[in-house]
């Protein structure tokens, strides 16, 4: 059986801000399958992890590789293409809307008329007092944290087989953090598909099943759970040690 | 009434046949029904070559509306018509005027209303007006409404219009004058396409000490459309003024915004926003990751943009 999602070699470039007319490689050769529960995808900033989820969704278009979808090419379909055919992608930065409602935004997810009860169902999985949100408007009056439950919450109504979530937890409250990771579950309970989140998180890769660290544009580990003590150890910083004065193993 | 001018009726009033309460309703030049109610009363203008309506609704009426729609459905037909509302003091109502135009002729159809609005002292008056027009004859169809209004102290008037497609032409003027304590909000919507032009001009006047203005446009000039947005707000005296234009374009579409504030006092205070700009790619992506088609997409944001 194909893999549902499959990256096969790929390289994204975009242009280089500083220099006219040069192009600047963000992703090398990045090669990995999805076909698990949860994936978590990590690796330090600026290695290329939210360029990748991207990729993905189809905002951006490799410059080479390819990209298979349950044994399909997908490479040279459209973002809205891609959704059709089941990818889910919650941006790191919600998107506001003037005029746009949470439940017009949940409809258009969930691909028809929500009623109010059925809207609020989804605001209620992601901790938000629905009856105060479903008519409000997705604008400025919105905060990150409410924009970005909300965001998790199209997510849910649309439902699809995979679903890929850049940095949910930034800007959600810690008390609510285990609810987040409750949501992941409830949809791969309701889906039995798969779920890739881009996370810094412990608690994330915690519950991962296969954690792929991204460096540099590039993956330079993949494997389970297993990995995270030393990966844990690893991140210590370096710099920081000489500075404190401090050992790496105290 | 036919179908054509049951249809412009639905579009700019919600009407699916004779309102309740106190109506007037003007088809092609002529008032051809009408009705009074024990509080709000319509009469004719009397005056030699004046056409149109007074409007008298008595002090303390509540929860009572009016429904003035306006149709024309002849083509080539010009016509200047005033109306004027005297709103007594401490009345509550809502008063829903619009005016659809239905041109299948080769001549212009214009309809040009002055709406005068006195509002008495500690009055509320919702006012609803909707400008639609269709017909596949080259004839323009061209509405200039003018609306003057005096609101005296602790009156406020809530001003809600819009313009969605059809009209050809336009010039909306609004002029206000505010007593103390009154307020005025106005909410404006307009959606031009194809060639039209839209100006929209407004000059308030907050005299009184606890004047409040709040003035809104949202507008989408698509195709080779063009319009100019004017809000001029003077402050007289100790008192907060708002103007705001947010617009989208698109394809050739053009927009211009002239807001102006003069504080002639110390204690006013005087805001204003204008925001001209296409769809922002972003909201685009977002609601392609949701499934959306690109154009789909993009009625979305223009209809929530204007809703």
């Amino acid at each position: 059986m194909a893999a549902m999602l499959e990256l096969q070699h790929v390289c994204f470039a975009a242009e280089d801000g500083q220099e006219k007319g040069a192009r600047k490689e963000i992703l090398h050769d990045v090669s990995l399958t999805v076909n698990d529960r949860f994936v978590a995808l990590t690796g330090p900033n600026g290695g290329g992890k939210s360029t990748l989820a991207k990729v993905i969704a189809g905002i951006y278009r490799p410059t080479s590789g390819k990209i298979l979808f349950n044994g399909e090419d997908i490479t040279d379909l459209s973002v809205t293409d891609r959704a059709k055919k089941g990818i889910s992608f919650a941006f790191q930065q919600p998107v506001r809307f003037k005029g746009i409602t949470v439940r017009d935004l949940l409809s258009i997810a969930a691909g028809k008329k929500l009623t109010v009860s059925e809207a609020c169902r989804y605001l209620a999985e992601v901790g938000l007092c629905a009856r105060e949100y479903v008519e409000r408007e997705v604008n400025a009056s919105l905060s990150g944290g409410e924009l970005k439950r909300v965001e998790i919450a199209t997510i849910l109504a649309r439902g699809t087989e995979l679903s890929v979530f850049d940095e949910p937890e930034a800007g959600i409250d810690l008390w609510s953090f285990n609810s987040l990771i409750g949501v992941f579950e409830e949809l791969h309970r309701k889906i039995n598909g798969s779920i890739l989140i881009i996370s810094h998180q412990e608690r994330i890769l915690n519950i991962a099943d296969k954690i792929v660290v991204l460096a540099d544009g590039r993956v330079s580990r993949v494997g389970g759970r297993e990995i995270l003590p030393e990966l844990l150890s690893g991140a210590r910083p370096s710099p920081c040690a000489v500075l404190t004065g401090e050992g790496r193993n105290g | 009434m036919d179908a054509i001018e049951r249809g412009l009726l639905e579009k700019v009033a919600d009407l699916h046949g004779v309102p309740e309460g106190a109506y007037n309703l003007r088809e092609n030049g002529k008032s051809v029904a009408r009705a009074s109610s024990a509080n709000i009363e319509i009469v004719s203008k009397t005056e030699e070559g004046k056409s149109g309506i007074d409007i008298f609704i008595k002090p303390g009426t509540k929860n009572e509306s009016v429904h003035i729609p306006v149709i024309l459905s002849q083509s080539g037909l010009h016509e200047l018509v005033y109306n004027d509302f005297h709103i007594g003091e401490g009345a509550d109502v809502l008063i829903i005027a619009g005016c659809g135009i239905h041109n299948c002729g080769v001549q212009d159809s214009e309809h040009s209303g002055v709406h005068t609005f006195y509002v008495g002292k500690n009055a509320k008056v919702r006012y609803v007006e909707k400008h639609y027009a269709d017909g596949d004859g080259s004839g323009e169809r061209i509405m200039n409404p003018t609306s003057e209004v005096y609101i005296e102290e602790g009156g406020s008037m809530e001003m809600e219009t819009t313009q969605i497609k059809g009209v050809d032409s336009t010039r909306r003027v609004t002029r206000a004058k505010l007593a103390k304590g009154a307020s005025l909000v106005v909410r404006e919507k307009i959606y031009t396409h194809g060639k039209q032009t839209a100006a929209t001009e407004f000059s308030v006047d907050l005299d009184g000490e606890g004047a409040a203005a709040d003035v809104v446009s949202r507008s989408v000039a698509a195709e080779n459309s063009h319009q100019e947005f004017t809000a001029v707000i003077n402050g007289n005296a100790k008192c907060t003024g708002h103007s705001e234009c947010d617009a989208i374009i698109m394809d050739n579409g053009t927009v211009t915004a002239l807001p102006a504030l003069t504080a002639n006092c110390v204690d006013a205070e005087l805001i204003h926003e204008a925001a001209i700009g296409k769809i922002a790619g972003e909201q685009l992506t977002k609601l392609m990751t949701l499934g959306l088609t690109e154009q789909q997409a993009e009625e979305q944001i223009i209809q929530g943009f204007l809703k």
